[in-house]
């Protein structure tokens, strides 16, 4: 049996707040019963003041996870929302006098269905996690962003410590390497560019127009193609060796639209090359420009060709 | 009051066990292999065990007794025993729901190349057996099927798989470790070349199993450096862990008729309470094919592990098929061999009986778990969002964030 704290045990045995709030005006749903646990988070939220009023929950999963959630409630309540955004999951298990590494997961759950709460008070659409960023963990659907972000916030160190606190790899482990990797960049610098905000998915549909959208014809007469040409085409073998690729689709004088493709299309990586290459133009041409990123799986090929 | 419902983890050890292994934690310490007074002793003591499994488990010599570590010992012997006595085959059949004392090793040798063929099994656990029947050729050194299942009990045809795997020529190990003891094993008269069992799990100490050999099977070591156990188990022998091994035997063959009535009478009066009182759960496995001390029941919509707490807050000691409990986060793969779905795979509970378990135990328990699953259930958000008419329907629950997993 795992080694839970007095106070997990006591939240587990004894929850606060588990309860239905019919009259919450914040919900976030997390999880799933697939994975083994899944959270509902209600709040009552004071629409003048941003005060949570009341909070309750319903929870399917461990000890812990009952445990996490009921930490949360108390600890959200009273809390501005401004005040309850700035709680780390990291928090909720120091609440319970922390949480056996394999219960991380937990924790990091109560966080997330918080955001979920927040978001749906604002009437924000929330945008799971991995659906931009590359699935890592097939089993439990745990994306690159989502692992990037739990390591960074906890300053993770092993391949177990992510499977402790993410999931990733706790099944199969055929992902094991992957997971390696991407802990091996996080740990020399490779997304330090790379801001919370960035990460969180929810941003990103707002920066990648449409595929419709973008302009249509490869522009070859402007001034700037040729010399951005030429400057893509000396980066491009870098990209190649990564498994990357960059193509030129349309110049305009505040802009580029650009096609990333392989490597170069996740979620973080596409924001890496673009400001590569933005930094790039600005530092060779002396030219300000905005790079427009088209995703290889969203860039319709006949909106080219026409 | 505290009940003892895991039996199929391990057992307690029975009272004459332990005073018949004593002397050989004190007074009787000599090498069974010396030929001093210290010794003989000893030896004659480990001659005496034998003789007790060899009668147990119906073996026609008792020099097809070999005394090991433990059943995954055990295990890991009769396979690479196979693989190198056959060399020239490169494909083991097994079964998907296998201990992972077998299944991690074939994972194992998978990549290194052995071809796996891992035999299926319907909702009820039962084995596609026109699938084992398709992988029998002359390219498979071994066929390796458990006889009971330890997560639901469900017991597996082993004489007629065994059958049919010598009418192709192959040899044929099962790992019996859930059903000695439980059912009755006459090796002599059944076509099984090689059988595991451990001794923990029929009121003997830890540390101690047994592979049974049949007379003539092509046999290689797995562990080297000595001459004990006729030159096919090198180790110096646990003695005292044999000789209680062999009092065990003997007292489970004492046993098997009433653990096929009583306790059997036991575990369907636990189950049917259960199930009477809970709506939304079931039996998983072969309700017409099980060991006697074992029913594995689903708890829809709660998780194992919050079920188990709860049990043991109220001295109750079982154990679930849930991710939360193993560590590896996925639920068990027996579960998901099954396809239980994932409302009710990680509500999974297995309870398990022995001999000393009492009608007061079971009384206690039925009184006990209805509430503390309404209480889960009260918690569960998929539970609470079933619609009021629910508890005895099939429609899916609203409660859906977004789909995560596996499909």
């Amino acid at each position: 049996m795992w080694e839970y704290s007095d106070k997990v045990k006591d939240h587990f045995f004894n929850p606060r707040n588990a309860k239905v709030l019919d009259d919450a005006n914040a919900v976030g749903d997390v999880g799933s019963i697939v994975c083994g646990d899944a959270l509902r988070l209600m709040l009552k939220v004071n629409p003048e003041t941003e005060v949570i009023e009341d909070a309750g929950f319903q929870t399917f999963g461990c000890g812990s996870a009952i445990a996490s959630s009921s930490a949360l409630t108390e600890m959200i309540i009273g809390k501005t929302l401004k005040e309850a955004e700035k709680i780390t999951n990291q928090q909720i298990a120091d609440y319970l006098d922390g949480l056996p590494p394999e219960k991380m997961h937990c924790s990091v759950m109560g966080r997330e269905a918080l955001d979920a709460a927040i978001a749906n008070f604002r009437g924000e659409e929330v945008k799971e996690g991995h659906v931009d960023s590359p699935l890592v963990c097939k089993c439990f659907g745990v994306d690159e962003a989502k692992i990037v972000k739990t390591v960074k916030e906890n300053n993770l160190k092993t391949l177990q410590d992510v499977i402790n606190y993410t999931k990733a790899g706790g099944a199969c482990g055929s992902c094991h390497e992957k997971i390696e990797k991407i802990l091996q960049k996080v740990l020399s610098g490779g997304y330090d560019n790379c801001e919370e905000h960035e990460l969180r998915m929810k941003d990103y549909p707002g920066n990648r127009p449409a595929a419709a959208e973008i302009a249509s014809a490869a522009n070859t007469d402007h001034p700037l193609w040729q010399p951005v040409y030429v400057l893509l085409e000396q980066i491009r073998p870098n990209l190649q060796a990564d498994g990357g690729d960059i193509e030129l689709l349309h110049v305009e004088n505040d802009h580029i639209d650009v096609r990333l493709s392989g490597h170069c299309d996740g979620c973080m990586m596409r924001e890496m090359t673009v400001s590569f290459i933005a930094n790039l133009i600005k530092e060779r041409l002396g030219v300000e420009v905005l790079i427009n990123p088209v995703g290889a799986q969203e860039a319709n090929p006949d909106s080219f060709n026409r | 009051m505290k009940v003892y419902l895991d039996n199929n983890a391990t057992t307690k050890i029975a009272p004459e066990v332990v005073t018949e292994m004593m002397p050989y934690l004190t007074e009787i310490y000599g090498n069974p292999s010396s030929m001093h007074d210290f010794g003989v002793p000893v030896s004659e003591a480990l001659n005496v065990a034998r003789r007790r499994v060899q009668n147990f488990i119906g073996a026609a010599k008792d020099s097809e007794i070999i005394f090991t570590a433990c059943a995954t010992e055990s295990d890991n012997t009769a396979i690479y025993s196979a693989l190198q006595a056959y060399p020239e085959r490169k494909e083991i059949i097994t079964s998907a729901v296998e201990h992972p004392a077998i299944l991690q090793v074939c994972a194992f040798l998978e990549e290194h190349g052995y071809v796996i063929h891992r035999v299926p099994v319907d909702s009820h656990g039962r084995l596609d057996m026109d699938f084992y029947k398709s992988r029998l050729s002359d390219r498979v050194a071994l066929v390796s099927i458990m006889w009971a299942n330890n997560e639901t009990g469900t017991v597996f045809p082993v004489p007629e798989l065994a059958r049919l795997a010598h009418e192709k020529g192959i040899l044929f190990h099962t790992d019996a470790v859930q059903a000695i003891g439980k059912l009755k094993v006459d090796v002599k008269n059944l076509d099984i070349d090689m059988l595991s069992f451990s001794g923990h799990k029929i009121h003997a100490p830890k540390g101690v199993g047994v592979l049974y050999v049949k007379y003539g099977t092509r046999f290689r070591n797995f562990m080297r450096g000595g001459h004990q156990e006729r030159g096919r188990r090198a180790g110096t022998e646990n003695v005292a862990s044999i000789v209680a091994l062999g009092k065990a035997c003997e007292l489970s063959g004492q046993h098997i008729d009433y653990m096929q009535t009583e306790v059997a009478r036991l575990r369907d009066k636990l189950q049917n309470g259960l199930l009477k009182q809970i709506p939304k759960s079931f039996v998983t496995g072969d309700v017409e094919n099980r060991t006697a001390n074992t029913c594995n029941i689903a708890f829809e919509y709660i998780e194992g592990e919050s079920i188990l707490l709860l049990l043991n807050q109220c001295g109750i000691a079982a154990s679930s098929g849930s991710a939360c409990t193993s560590g590896s986060l996925e639920p068990s793969h027996v579960m998901m061999a099954m396809k239980i779905p994932y409302t009710a795979a990680h509500g999974t509970v297995r309870f398990s009986l022995s001999r000393y378990t009492t009608e007061e135990e079971i009384d206690y328990v039925l009184e006990k778990v209805p509430a503390l699953i309404a209480k889960l259930r009260e918690m569960s958000p998929y539970w609470k969002t079933l619609p009021a008419e629910e508890t005895s329907g099939d429609a899916a629950p609203s409660f859906n964030p977004v789909f995560k997993g596996k499909k």
